[in-house]
């Protein structure tokens, strides 16, 4: 990505310089510079893996708090199905919009409505002759751009369908300037995220969200408005369906296609692996893939609460609950396709924009690598010696303490 | 015609190891994305070397993948020391396999191996005897 989108960043008094996070970053994004865990931003996809995985918390997603809300004359909340289920004995989903409104907006907007719009679209593209399969879904922020900076050439896969969360603030927009006659730019849309590569969306010229406000901070002043809200003051906010709902975790995004032609997979290495075999040409008739980041997909966001296992549970007992709602949209699916294709982000692992020095540079690198121990201990500060080669390459001063050194006999 | 430095690599491919295969097609494609060949390119030659890798491991108890990068093009050489092919025209036809029930079972075999190679190269070349081995040489421009 661009380097100036930053979706996670360091509290570096309490980054103790460990290895955990760079270990863990799939697409090689961390270093480790005097003590400090450092991302090299274009390579970072958000997918918020080091956030999870490092011991002293320091690392931490970049999101606006609900002090912002005062930037605005009109604020609207998006919230998305994942937030269900986050509560224990939870029984009616109006309680957490109702509750996020408590918070201080004047709207708030169910993001399941806008999935089971996007699921009807997706239904559309699959049937069209012409539609590359098998369609990659590109509902996943941080797959989308693992596959723009590491796929490439599989691109034309991807699904051309606006993520759940640009629809929503599309529409919850538009909505709030007709009903309060205001400007668009006095009026806030904020995600409630749980999802480090939303964040990503920030510096996109087509995004509608104004701020991000992360779950896991609003989740104890939210939990007691819901406490305090009664049944009968319920205004009913929740539009989700069957389909809107199963979008929080893995496999609900398929299930709403009308195809059982679909595979699934969920967790970041395990999505590469898919990745891979598509790149062979070895997955066959498939019509879909959805790929989710996240263990078990949205809920094992790292803003999120809940254990994603359990999250999961509850979210299949709610879709149990609800009814199934339309299957068609009334518009073609182009109304809710992107305007211009994505592009690819792969000059991020280039050694050099000119190939000839491109090539002198790997050429350098491999033989810096043969000379190197291979046990990828992280102590120079790379994740693995190969990429230790890299940086020695790109003229970084680091050093490696096992390089070079002669067995003994 | 390629000139100037180019980039060797090699490898050594285990027989009958599906679990480590198509490692070498995989550092392959990684070493061609960090000099910048365009991504189509890279799309045949990950296809073309991942099926002569699977070739090696089913067919040829495993061998050699020599691979030199050049600016504008790259060579494949996979050379198995397997039981070789007795009738290279009907190994070429698409559909036809001698994979065996098992290896089938794992989702290969589907006799697509070699036209895929010899579809996605700019040059093709297959030599074998039986009972000595298989060699198998793509170049592909970029």
């Amino acid at each position: 990505m661009n380097s100036d989108i930053k979706p996670v960043y360091l509290d570096a008094d309490k980054c103790n310089g460990c290895v955990s996070c760079m270990k863990r970053c799939p697409t090689e994004a961390i270093r480790v510079r005097e003590g400090k865990a450092t991302v090299m931003y274009e390579r970072c996809v958000g997918c918020g893996e080091c956030v999870k995985v490092c011991p002293t918390h320091a690392k931490k997603e970049s999101c606006d708090g609900l002090g912002s809300l005062k930037d605005f004359k009109y604020t609207v909340a998006l919230a998305c199905p994942s937030i269900y289920a986050q509560f224990n004995h939870l029984d009616n989903l109006d309680y957490v919009l109702n509750g996020i409104k408590k918070l201080g907006f004047d709207d708030v907007y169910d993001v399941g409505n806008a999935s089971k719009k996007v699921s009807a679209a997706t239904m559309q593209y699959i049937k069209r002759a012409e539609t590359v399969k098998p369609i990659i879904s590109s509902s996943c922020p941080a797959v989308l751009n693992l596959i723009r900076m590491r796929y490439e050439h599989l691109l034309d896969h991807l699904s051309p369908m606006k993520q759940p969360e640009e629809v929503a603030a599309e529409e919850a927009a538009n909505e709030a300037v007709v009903k309060t006659g205001l400007k668009r730019e006095e009026i806030g849309i904020f995600l409630i995220t749980h999802c480090a590569a939303n964040l990503l969306n920030k510096h996109d010229p087509h995004n509608e969200i104004d701020r991000f406000v992360s779950f896991k901070e609003i989740y104890f002043p939210l939990l007691s408005e819901m406490n305090r809200l009664k049944k009968s003051e319920l205004e009913p906010l929740s539009k989700c369906d069957a389909i809107g709902v199963s979008w929080g975790s893995s496999t609900g995004e398929s299930m709403g296609l009308g195809t059982k032609n679909f595979v699934v997979a969920d967790g970041i290495e395990n999505v590469m692996t898919v990745l891979n075999e598509l790149e062979h040409e070895k997955l066959g008739d498939i019509d879909f893939l959805e790929l989710n980041a996240c263990t078990q997909g949205c809920i094992g966001g790292s803003m999120n609460i809940e254990n994603p296992f359990l999250a999961r549970t509850r979210l299949r007992l709610f879709r149990e609950k609800l009814p199934l709602g339309d299957f068609e949209i009334s518009d073609g699916y182009e109304k809710l396709a992107r305007s211009e294709p994505y592009t690819g982000l792969e000059s991020a692992y280039r050694l050099s924009e000119n190939r000839k020095e491109a090539m002198q540079r790997m050429i350098s690198m491999k033989r810096i690598y043969a000379a190197l121990p291979h046990i990828n201990c992280g102590d120079c500060g790379a994740p693995t010696c190969m990429a230790f080669a890299e940086d020695v390459v790109k003229g970084l001063d680091v050093k490696c303490k096992y390089a070079f050194k002669e067995k003994k006999p | 015609m390629a000139s100037g430095e180019s980039i060797k690599l090699r490898y050594d491919v285990d027989g009958r190891d599906f679990v480590t295969c198509g490692q070498a097609s995989e550092d392959v494609k990684r070493t061609l994305k960090s000099i910048g060949i365009p991504s189509a390119s890279i799309r045949r030659v990950s296809i073309a070397m991942y099926e002569g890798e699977i070739n090696m491991v089913i067919h040829g108890g495993g061998g050699v993948a020599e691979v030199e990068i050049f600016d504008d093009e790259i060579k494949i050489v996979l050379a198995d020391t397997g039981k070789g092919i007795a009738d290279i025209d009907k190994a070429m036809q698409e559909g036809f396999s001698t994979a065996t029930d098992d290896i089938r079972e794992l989702g290969f075999g589907a006799g697509m191996g070699l036209p895929n190679m010899k579809k996605y190269s700019d040059e093709f070349r297959i030599e074998s005897r039986v009972g000595v081995g298989t060699t198998v040489t793509m170049t592909i421009k970029f």
